[in-house]
């Protein structure tokens, strides 16, 4: 490849930035007393995936994982609305 | 630079977003059948939008001199409603001629259910009975790893697919190994929030090469960006690929794809 430019150099500041949004997302979610739902946990048990040496040079991947839906048969209906973007247990 | 711009909504956009694709080097537009953001009432509502996929559509695409093509099907939302879904596939074989029909699609599944699992069948059986591409859309977030797994054994438990005249498309980090794996195409979708950002479709085109791989905006009713695929690009020459990388994934590889079917026809 010739000469990518700094690869940190243009991202760095995004990701700290996102990250930082992330950090505010979760306190927000707990001042209003929300810190059960079942997407923020999903969320912080997925974003421990980043740190986890395991998912090293693959951690979108896992954390895509980490927030499916882990079953593998179909639904006998289909949910309503659209998807959340955590996995929820079906409770029936 | 030129590109092809292989999976839009156009029905949904206005005609300045035609203009805007054709002056960053858009060399021709695809438009798969999809879902409106409403359940349509009956059946002639399909009928009406199949007219509107072959018809109108390449018509307004036209004034700018931009090939429109299109894909036909029932989406997979609207098939949870299976005998609904079987009287919309019978309006689909008189417009497989149309000259700007390249295959069935976007069919696959929304929330992975049995029905919708029953239509997805019925039209791989569809298309290989009328010799056509499938283009198969997978399911949004959580839904996606599993869905993508019951799509790919739908599809290899059909005999007659042939795995290069298929593309799965919106693939993500945790799907493309997959899909990839087992000889298909794969498209990456560029949305800004709910599928992959410039920056990870090209860290997945670093990891995985650019092999029967196609990038896409989908760009339709909701948030979404029809100059995705130029955007893609500017990442892409960030990381030292080369003007001629660049061709080779957003126009040759399309054309690869597409030019299995015989209407499509854009010049290298
Ligand atoms: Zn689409």
């Amino acid at each position: 490849m010739p000469n990518p430019e700094d690869i940190v150099d243009r991202g760095f500041l995004e990701a700290r930035g996102k990250l930082l949004e992330v950090a505010a997302f979760l306190d927000r979610a707990e001042r209003y007393g929300r810190a059960d739902d079942y997407r923020v946990v999903a969320l912080k048990k997925a974003l421990a995936t980043l740190s986890d040496s395991a998912s090293a040079s693959q951690r979108a991947d896992a954390f895509l994982r980490a927030m499916s839906d882990p079953t593998e048969q179909p639904l006998d209906r289909a949910t309503t609305g659209p998807a959340a973007g955590a996995w929820q247990q079906s409770t029936e | 630079m030129r590109y092809i711009e292989p999976h839009a909504h156009m029905v949904s956009r206005v005609t300045d977003d035609y203009e805007r694709l054709v002056m960053a080097g858009c060399r021709a537009v695809c438009e798969p059948a999809f879902w409106a953001g409403f359940d349509r009432s009956s059946p002639q509502g399909f009928y009406d939008y199949f007219k509107q996929l072959t018809e109108y559509e390449p018509r307004r695409a036209a004034k700018y001199h931009l090939p429109h093509y299109c894909w036909l099907c029932i989406n997979p939302k609207e098939a949870e409603d299976p005998g609904f879904a079987r009287e919309v596939m019978q309006l689909i074989p008189e417009f497989l001629a149309a000259e700007n029909v390249l295959g069935i699609g976007e069919i696959g599944l929304n929330k992975n259910t049995r029905n919708e699992l029953a239509i997805l069948e019925e039209h791989i059986d569809l298309a290989v009975q009328h010799e056509q591409l499938i283009l198969v859309h997978t399911p949004h977030l959580e839904d996606k790893l599993k869905g993508t797994r019951l799509i790919l054994s739908a599809l290899q438990n059909n005999p007659r697919i042939r795995p290069e005249c298929v593309i799965i498309d919106h693939v993500e980090e945790h799907t493309v190994r997959e899909v990839l794996d087992a000889g298909f195409w794969a498209g990456i979708t560029l949305y800004p929030i709910s599928k992959c950002t410039p920056e990870r479709a090209a860290d997945i085109l670093e990891i995985h090469g650019r092999e029967r791989l196609w990038a896409n905006s989908a760009c339709d009713w909701g948030p979404s960006d029809p100059l995705a695929v130029p955007r893609l690009a500017l990442e892409l020459r960030a990381r030292g690929f080369s003007e001629q990388d660049l061709d080779d994934f957003l126009f040759a590889n399309p054309c690869r794809f597409l030019r299995q079917c015989e209407k499509f026809r854009v010049e290298s």
